[in-house]
């Protein structure tokens, strides 16, 4: 008790210095516990958009992961409405599922009949109304959700949308009434002379495909997808767009299109049957993902079926890329506070040592033995410590609440639309408790040395220092 | 383990060792290494210093006192020679033993009071019991009586640096005496004092010692306190060259 007193009173005693050496902790803690808040919010925000995208797990046939995108009508499903059937009545997997959807994944080429315009795409067809649950998930309220509602309805096959960079390269903009969509630049006739025609007729395709389906007039641009059938013959549909979403990454938001899941079976397999290539399972909580993963394995093998399953740190490489480059700057940082920390607490606390020699001198004439000095130099150092952690992490709750109510926004990495900015210190506890408890030990290291060097002076020498 | 006072070893002081030797040194020389040199600060020192005296220590500056002083205080150790403490020879102790030994036995006052700056006069007083161990009750009751006897009861929450010279040196004789030590060593006490306040000083630690029975040993150049003394070592370039007992010379 009496060494944490002197302890203390030295701290008020020498008070410029200490707090110097405890606005550095505190410093150093708010900015390790930030920079963990705000890396926690990162994390949380590209799992969300990631689960909102492609739920917890997608199941596909084996071998569609690695080599199914080349030809995704080749690798569907055949039975998929049982699949589906089977996991949504699994009463375990009923407690743990948001959503269990089937989606298909097809390629292409997209064309602007009017515009003489044509592309590649990427597209997937779902059913909308279950994709749209799918963009409510936000288990770690990060407030950021997608487009809640893609203005697509499941009975309706002819809507679907599209990335921004697409509309503009179809030359949509206009009709669309977009922003930051600018139209394309008028192509001169020797370049309109130099462009090869196209090997298919899309016009004449669609129009007879578009009677076919009695497609009505309206307002959206309606837009012709050409497409392999599983049987390798050309097959075209019409789509209205209907609205747009920005793709995270521009050669997606160049290529995506996004339909009706019947939509892209009819463009896919014709008359044939009709089929998925992969069915999301997007579940409740993310801690249920390795539960729900046995149970599908389980029931998978029960019932013999030859399907493969991937989560979404797997579906969505740049999460794990994201985490691990977010996880590196953390540890590059903290290690900058760290060695600031311990060279300033080093430093204060050898001031000290120098400045107190002569009380050395007289402590240990009185009898204080070699340890207890050093207790005393070490007890000073971890009090410094605790102070300067504890104002940190006030001053880092501070700073979080300010920020938090600031209604700033920001667009975060593999997302197309900016949220709001969060500094997610609920969810970074164990961050706080590891930064708070990691300087107050390094304080007390950092003061081993000062203290190691006071405990050892011989009391003659302590006490003939001027 | 620090051993707490001792009231059968006072009460044996008192009554049958009042003329034993509190300190006994025997052939005691110091040699300090300078750079490449050894310089000696005391050669073949031989004494005793009997228990419940007033002794003194005088000598010219660099004549070896201070070293004397350090050696008899268990805070220096001889190159050659034996230091006893009431016939305990204090080389065959190691260095938490030497710590225990001080802790009990031996009281210091220093030329520049080196009271502990962020303690209270009380909690100075205070200080060595706690070290002891000794229980919160007993302290405070040797501590008030202490703070009494230097005449320093309203100062008793007064830091060092709001205390005079004076006061600064009372509450180091109260802090030397609180725990009934076996001797008191000051090192010139009074060198930093004004005259009247050094000779306040003086007839304080000459009652102090009367009233506790206790050995005082000082080193001094003040012709006040030779005079209150009941034996005096003379020292020269770390001789003994002469020892004069009150009433006559040795």
């Amino acid at each position: 008790m009496l060494t944490l007193i002197i302890a203390l009173r030295n701290i008020y005693r020498n008070s410029r210095r200490s707090l110097t050496t405890l606005s550095t902790i505190a410093l150093g803690a708010a900015a390790v516990t930030l920079f963990g808040a705000f890396i926690t919010y990162i994390e949380y925000g590209v799992e969300t958009g990631a689960v909102q995208e492609t739920g917890h797990l997608q199941v596909f046939r084996k071998g569609y992961f690695d080599f199914g995108s080349a030809a995704p009508a080749a690798w569907g499903m055949n039975n998929y409405q049982a699949i589906l059937t089977l996991i949504r009545q699994d009463p375990e997997m009923k407690s743990l599922t948001a959503v269990v959807t089937p989606v298909q994944s097809l390629n292409g080429i997209v064309g602007n009949a009017e515009n003489n315009t044509s592309k590649t795409f990427f597209g997937t067809g779902f059913v909308p109304s279950e994709r749209d649950r799918m963009k409510l998930w936000d288990e770690y309220g990060t407030g950021s959700q997608g487009l809640q509602n893609s203005g697509l309805s499941d009975s309706d096959l002819s809507g679907g949308i599209s990335g921004i960079g697409l509309v503009r390269i179809l030359g949509f903009c206009a009709q669309m009434k977009l922003n930051d969509c600018p139209a394309a630049p008028t192509v001169t006739d020797s370049g309109k002379d130099a462009t090869p025609p196209p090997s298919v007729n899309l016009a004449e395709l669609s129009g007879r495909d578009r009677d076919a389906n009695s497609v009505t007039q309206s307002v959206a641009p309606t837009v012709d997808l050409l497409a392999a059938t599983a049987d390798g013959a050309p097959n075209v549909v019409g789509l209205q767009i209907r609205g747009v979403e920005l793709q995270p990454a521009k050669e997606l938001d160049d290529n995506y299109v996004g339909m009706n899941l019947g939509l892209a079976q009819n463009l896919i397999y014709g008359r044939g049957e009709r089929k998925a290539t992969g069915i999301i399972v997007q579940l409740k909580r993310t801690e249920d993902l390795q539960r729900a993963r046995a149970r599908l394995s389980h029931l998978f093998k029960e019932h013999g079926l030859d399907l493969e399953m991937r989560d979404f740190t797997q579906l969505n490489p740049q999460y794990t890329q994201i985490v691990n480059l977010f996880g590196t700057l953390f540890s590059f940082v903290s290690l900058l506070i760290v060695i600031v920390v311990v060279f300033t607490v080093s430093n204060a606390m050898s001031m000290s040592v120098v400045e107190r020699t002569g009380e050395i001198g007289t402590m240990r004439a009185m009898g204080v033995l070699r340890r207890g000095i050093r207790r005393q130099f070490l007890v000073e150092g971890s009090l410094i410590g605790l102070l300067g952690a504890t104002s940190g992490v006030a001053l880092a709750y501070i700073a979080a609440y300010c920020v938090n109510h600031s209604l700033l926004t920001w667009t975060p990495p593999g997302r197309g639309a900016p949220v709001p900015l969060i500094l997610y210190m609920s969810g970074a506890y164990g961050l706080i408790v590891i930064t708070w408890t990691g300087l107050l030990v390094i304080s007390s290291l950092a003061s081993m040395l000062p203290a190691n060097r006071a405990g050892r002076m011989t009391v003659v020498d302590a006490l003939r220092h001027v | 383990m620090i051993i707490a006072a001792d009231p059968e070893r006072d009460f044996q002081a008192a009554n049958h060792l009042t003329v034993a030797p509190v300190v006994t040194l025997s052939h005691v020389a110091k040699t300090y290494r300078a750079g490449s040199e050894n310089v000696p600060a005391l050669r073949d020192v031989s004494l005793s210093i009997r228990s419940r005296t007033f002794s003194v220590i005088v000598g010219p500056s660099g004549s070896g006192k201070t070293t004397l002083l350090n050696l008899i205080g268990c805070i220096d150790t001889p190159t050659v020679g034996t230091v006893a403490i009431r016939g305990q020879d204090v080389a065959l102790l190691n260095d938490n033993a030497l710590s225990e030994f001080r802790a009990q036995r031996v009281g210091f006052i220093f030329q520049n009071f080196s009271l502990i700056p962020v303690l209270s006069a009380w909690e100075n007083i205070e200080y060595p019991l706690m070290l002891l161990g000794m229980p919160a009750a007993e302290r405070r009751e040797r501590t008030t009586r202490m703070l009494e006897a230097v005449g320093l009861t309203d100062k008793r929450g007064h830091r060092p640096n709001q205390l005079s010279g004076g006061q600064k040196q009372r509450v180091a004789i109260a802090r030397a005496l609180v725990k009934g030590p076996d001797f008191v060593l000051a090192d010139e006490p009074t060198a930093n004092l004004d005259s009247r306040t050094g000779a306040d000083i003086i007839s304080l630690m000459r009652r102090m010692q009367e009233e506790h029975s206790t050995t005082f040993i000082f080193s001094t150049h003040d012709d006040h306190l030779m005079a209150h003394a009941d034996e005096t070592f003379s020292i020269c370039d770390g001789q003994v060259v002469d020892h004069v007992t009150r009433g006559g010379s040795c």
